[in-house]
């Protein structure tokens, strides 16, 4: 799973049937720091976040296992809300 | 699977129903010199890991397997914890 931050949202009106309810946000990678990395990718929301949350993002075939996903076509889905992240400086 | 260093926690009370009581834990993958290699990731944790331990894990659809029959949404679980590893270059210790 990677870390994001929330930076917007995405409205399709035309789309896969199994997206019909699905809501699509917009995350920038970060590193456990805060520090932006990687580009930006769409997920499927699972768990209500909205634009400046920090998430936890599951990518692959993974993120069909998040709830409501079986069988839609996804290959990214936020499935948490990050609290607190607590990193030591000696690990890296 | 991948070496890699456990950096750190993350703390998420809003989540997945199938991630509930689940620990969360940043890896910072490794190289076979022990040296960080690439983006750093949070997985789950299957073995009772813990920051500043050395851990392999899995990646991809099979990272939810340690916890059949359940199916957690995750693309990253540990599955070891490194005692030591042994490399042309010598031993590294876990």
């Amino acid at each position: 799973m990677i870390l994001a931050k929330i930076v917007g949202t995405v409205v399709a009106t035309r789309k896969d049937d199994r997206l019909l309810s699905s809501k699509l946000l917009v995350a920038r990678p970060m590193d456990p720091r805060g520090k932006p990395e990687g580009s930006y990718l769409v997920a499927i929301d699972t768990v209500d976040a909205g634009v400046g949350e920090t998430v936890l993002i599951v990518s692959g075939s993974s993120a069909r296992m998040a709830a409501g996903l079986k069988d839609c076509p996804v290959d990214a889905a936020v499935v948490g809300i990050v609290d607190t992240i607590e990193v030591s400086d000696s690990g890296s | 699977m991948h070496l890699a260093r456990v950096i750190g926690e993350v703390v998420a009370s809003s989540k997945d129903a199938n991630l509930a009581a689940m620990k969360l834990l940043v890896l910072q993958p490794l190289a076979a010199s022990g040296e960080p290699a690439g983006r750093s990731l949070v997985a789950l944790d299957s073995v009772g890991a813990g920051v500043g331990e050395n851990v392999f894990f899995v990646r991809g659809r099979e990272a939810a397997f340690p916890f059949y029959p359940a199916e957690p949404p995750t693309d990253a679980t540990i599955v070891g914890i490194v005692d030591y590893w042994h490399t042309e270059d010598g031993v590294r210790a876990g």
